[in-house]
């Protein structure tokens, strides 16, 4: 469900643009910025995550790592804070929905 | 048990590189301590001055003037040798000065024989119906945003709540040509008489209350609409679920403003995780509303060898914080016999001086914006815990079971036990408790702190040995 | 000084026994008071794992084995009678359960535990051992140093959490009066009944049944009794909420309904220290990623130390003490799976004060006898 950005951003210092993929979709984000902070720039995602007690949806709250409302899927970890996690060239993020799951048992010997 | 102490790695590990733990350990590092200093940022600067001398701004200016001070207390840092761990997460304090990082997704361990913890302040929770809506936000965040990535809000944004950043980042934002479509004042019309008393005091710190006169004024000059004496914030959302706009009550009349972001705001309190998890002594700080460890002038804690400086240790703001560090890192190198005490006692006084004119602001500021009472003690349908979604109503519920205080609260309905770990939510629920048992905040205390301070993985805990003692 | 207030029985502790035993009064239609402690105490049930257990339960004991079996057949109605009553699903389930050995020597171990022990079980809930790949079959995902287990296919476990509000809430709407903040001082006779002294006023009924567990001791000191209980840490982490990847119970290892992931069994001899130790919480984790390499990247959320009310046998205790009578003292480190026995049988027996054989062996009395021997 695109929406609006609700943040755009200043002229810049020409720091180096990086591409993220998010929900399938990309993205540019400049170095040195977090996650977060690109997703919420780019303004793809009404919301990063569905809590796991109601399903609620939330999105990024305090940037600074003490709320834990931006939990997202990054590179295939699940429950990551994005707002603690620098944007790198190639990254993937997917939305967290409810509670992780556990990774998939390791290959059983057949 | 207690693990045996392994050699030290540091005479001193500084944790929070934002103003106290920069000037602390650039202190202790030119009185040739060891020192490691650690923050879970990239780099120095903590939240006040954060990516100072790395802005993505083309144009820092418009931060303010109070920002460029950052790059001051990182240029002195960098004249020590100091071994720094930026990027590095503390999920790990012990009272044996043992400190668990996490640097890379690797653990580590550093050990200590002294600690200052300048782990500085967090935003108070602003529990209002519809603050998880997407969209809200605290003030804080839109000023990290600004900061550290050159963020500004395109849609139209309201700044609600009190205290001095709910004008700075207003101010801010005027300055990066954001229109902010109003400032939504909370603070209660009685606070300004009440305030008033302090007043005099203030006055000798008067560049703090000029600064504050010329925000406003400016926001004014700017023909930003500031709606005062606000009660009962609501935040709605709209068709896509996210905040839309929001409700609040002024005078006798009902009002609503659309917003596509909202900014809350009801000033900081100490972030006391680590304390709280050392089961360190905390008191009750009733003006300003919030707990701070107990320490004595140095910032040193009831436990041996442990220094809180700088917000942690109670709100003081940025440049009281300096001082208090380096407080704290004089008493500590007088601990480990690198200085007399009166050597210390004659470094200290300047800072001593200092500290005594920043705190002459601060009754005059606590008791102006202190928080409103619904605001402090929300309504029934309101979330307090936002990870574990407990209302306030359930809460109340649970003290109506005989619930005496937080820590029943959490086995009765889950409160706190979430991922941020009672952080965005241990002040209110207690204070839930105390209106409704009509006791004292002190009696019904705060939430026992568990480590892990931080999350980390079992993979990381097991990567670490086994010490000797405990492996039997 | 506020008035003396007289009830039927005074409760002295409000943890899990305490609660369970109350509720089961109220239900006979007695009229009870729980004193209880304020939000910082020693709390067991905080520590509480949520087993349903009986695999490892009567070791050397005969009449554990029952006790324990038929609490666990009581199980499914009482966990229905609370739902009806409170409308809190404590998540009762009874899949089976494992043990799991890391080491032959931990077999070895364990298997002599279940021969004792299933010696007196009966035919359809036996302790049994298993290869590993049995274990493998019910839990996917098992690491390679996972040797055996022991398994009993009548374990199971529940929300401890769950329980223990569902019973206060319980107990509320069936009339009890729960006092916190109210914590009990002494026990003397006052006019043909008893009168308890707490902080916060007195207390006076013909029947007082104490279940303060590590505060036992006190208050068995006054009646004549030795000390009846010691604490025995266990450290506990719990994880973050995983969506359901585990559908039975492990000794060491269980998701909760809220879909936490609790580890824990280190046993530790401490005293009244709560902290949690770094070598507990390490060697905990390293167990943990060793049976289920799965969780090495799941996120640690809390750890604790809880304490553990244990006898010197381990065995519960229900003793009416011997020239106080009408005085009850309980312990049992088994709150959750002996809830329905301390709600029915044991509420029965306070209230009808006979004490019935089953509960003989758990008299105070072998506590004496071990002194003597």
């Amino acid at each position: 469900m695109p929406t609006g950005p609700q943040f755009q951003r200043l002229p810049d210092q020409n720091r180096a643009t990086v591409t993220l993929t998010v929900e399938g979709r990309t993205i540019e984000a400049k170095t040195g910025e977090t996650v977060a902070a690109a997703i919420l720039a780019a303004g793809l995602l009404s919301h990063t995550r569905t809590t796991p007690v109601l399903g609620a949806e939330r999105a990024p709250y305090c940037m600074m790592g003490v709320c834990f409302e931006c939990l997202m899927v990054i590179d295939g970890e699940p429950n990551r804070q994005a707002c603690m996690t620098l944007v790198q060239d190639g990254m993937n993020v997917e939305r967290q929905l409810g509670a992780r799951t556990a990774p998939a048992p390791a290959q059983e010997v057949a | 048990m207690s693990l045996p102490a392994p050699c030290p790695t540091h005479d001193l590990i500084v944790v929070g590189a934002g103003p106290a733990g920069m000037a602390a350990a650039e202190c202790a590092a030119g009185l040739g301590l060891s020192v490691a200093l650690v923050d879970e940022q990239p780099r120095p600067g903590g939240q006040i001055y954060r990516a100072t001398g790395a802005s993505p701004l083309a144009d820092a200016s418009i931060l303010g003037p109070d920002y460029q001070r950052g790059a001051a207390l990182v240029e002195a840092l960098s004249r020590h040798r100091i071994e720094c761990f930026y990027n590095a997460t503390v999920w790990q304090v012990t009272r044996d000065r043992e400190i668990g990082l996490l640097v890379q997704g690797q653990t580590r361990l550093l050990q200590g024989r002294a600690i200052i913890l300048a782990t500085g302040a967090m935003e108070r929770p602003v529990p209002i119906p519809g603050w998880t809506l997407p969209g809200v936000m605290t003030a804080g965040a839109g000023q990290i945003l600004l900061k550290s990535a050159g963020l500004m809000p395109s849609a139209s944004v309201v700044i609600a709540g009190s205290g001095p950043l709910l004008f700075l980042i207003a101010w801010q934002y005027v300055q990066a040509g954001v229109t902010i479509a109003a400032v939504v004042e909370t603070t209660p019309h009685g606070n300004y008489l009440r305030a008033l008393r302090h007043l005099g005091r203030a006055l000798k710190a008067n560049e703090y209350l000029r600064k504050g006169v010329a925000l406003i004024a400016g926001l004014k000059r700017a023909g930003i609409p500031i709606l005062r004496n606000a009660r009962h914030l609501r935040a709605e959302a709209g068709a896509d679920g996210r905040v839309a706009r929001l409700h609040f009550r002024t005078g006798n009349r009902d009002r609503s403003i659309e917003c596509g972001l909202l900014l809350l705001h009801q000033g900081v309190v100490p972030n006391t995780q680590i304390t709280r998890a050392l089961d360190c002594s905390h008191d009750w700080d009733a003006l300003q509303r919030c707990w701070r460890p107990r320490v004595n002038e140095w910032g040193a804690t009831d436990v041996p060898g442990l220094w809180v400086a700088g917000d942690g240790a109670g709100i003081a703001g940025a440049r009281a914080a300096e001082h208090s560090g380096r407080l704290a890192a004089l008493d500590a190198a007088r601990l480990l016999d690198r200085i007399q005490p009166s050597e210390r006692d004659e470094k200290a006084a300047p800072d001593k001086a200092a500290l005594a004119h920043h705190g002459a602001v601060r009754p005059f500021l606590d008791t102006l914006y202190a928080s409103a009472p619904d605001i402090l003690v929300p309504s029934d349908d309101t979330i307090l815990c936002r990870c574990e979604e407990v209302t306030a109503g359930d809460i109340r519920h649970f003290v109506a079971l005989g619930c005496q205080g937080p820590n029943q609260a959490k086995i009765f309905g889950r409160s706190g036990m979430g991922p941020c770990q009672g952080r965005l939510c241990g002040l209110t629920v207690a204070e839930v408790i105390a209106d409704a048992r009509g006791v004292p905040m002190e009696e019904v205390g705060y939430y026992r702190i568990r480590p892990p301070i931080k999350p980390i993985t079992l993979g990381q805990l097991a990567d670490l040995d086994i010490p000797q003692e405990a492996a039997e | 000084m506020p008035q003396q207030t007289t009830r039927d029985v005074v409760i002295v502790g409000g943890g899990l026994i305490g609660a369970a035993v109350g509720f089961g009064l109220q239900r006979r239609g007695l009229s009870t008071v729980i004193l209880d402690e304020g939000d910082v105490a020693f709390r067991a049930a905080r520590g509480n794992f949520g087993l349903v257990w009986i695999q490892s339960k009567g070791s050397g004991s005969p009449d554990y084995v029952a006790w324990t079996r038929r609490a666990v057949d009581a199980w499914p109605d009482f966990a229905a009678e609370l739902a009806d009553l409170t409308g809190i699903d404590v998540g009762y389930r009874r899949p089976g359960g494992f043990h799991l050995c890391l080491s032959q020597a931990e077999v070895e171990q364990r298997g002599q535990m279940a021969q004792r022990v299933s010696r007196h079980q009966r035919e359809d809930g036996k302790t049994v051992m298993v290869d590993a790949a049995a274990v493998r079959e019910r839990v996917a995902g098992l690491g390679e140093a996972v040797v055996g287990a022991s398994y009993n296919p009548l374990d199971g476990d529940c929300s401890s959490l769950a329980l223990f509000r569902a019973l206060h809430e319980g107990y509320a709407r069936l009339g009890g009066t729960y006092r916190p903040a109210t914590a009990a001082r002494s026990i003397r006779t006052a006019g043909g009944a008893y009168r308890i002294e707490t902080d916060a006023g007195a207390f006076a009924a013909p029947k007082v049944v104490f279940a303060s567990g590590l505060g036992l001791n006190h208050f068995a000191a006054q009646v004549g009794l030795p000390p009846l209980v010691r604490a025995q840490k266990g450290q506990i982490i719990v994880t973050e909420r995983m969506r359901p990847f585990l559908d039975l119970p492990i000794s060491q290892i269980r998701q909760t309904p809220d879909g936490t992931v609790l580890i824990g069994d280190t046993k530790e001899e401490v005293g009244f220290d709560t902290a949690s130790t770094m070598g507990g919480m390490i060697e905990l984790a390293q167990r943990a990623v060793r049976a289920l390499p799965r969780l090495a990247d799941t996120r640690i959320i809390r750890s604790w130390g809880a304490l553990r009310v244990l006898t010197a046998d381990g065995l519960p205790l229900y003793e009416e003490a011997a020239g106080w009578p009408g005085v009850f003292f309980l312990t049992s480190h088994s709150g959750v799976t002996l809830a329905p026995a301390h709600a029915i049988a044991i509420a029965q027996w306070v209230a009808a004060g006979e004490m019935p054989d089953e509960l003989q062996a758990f008299s105070a009395t072998r506590v004496q006898a071990e002194k003597v021997a």
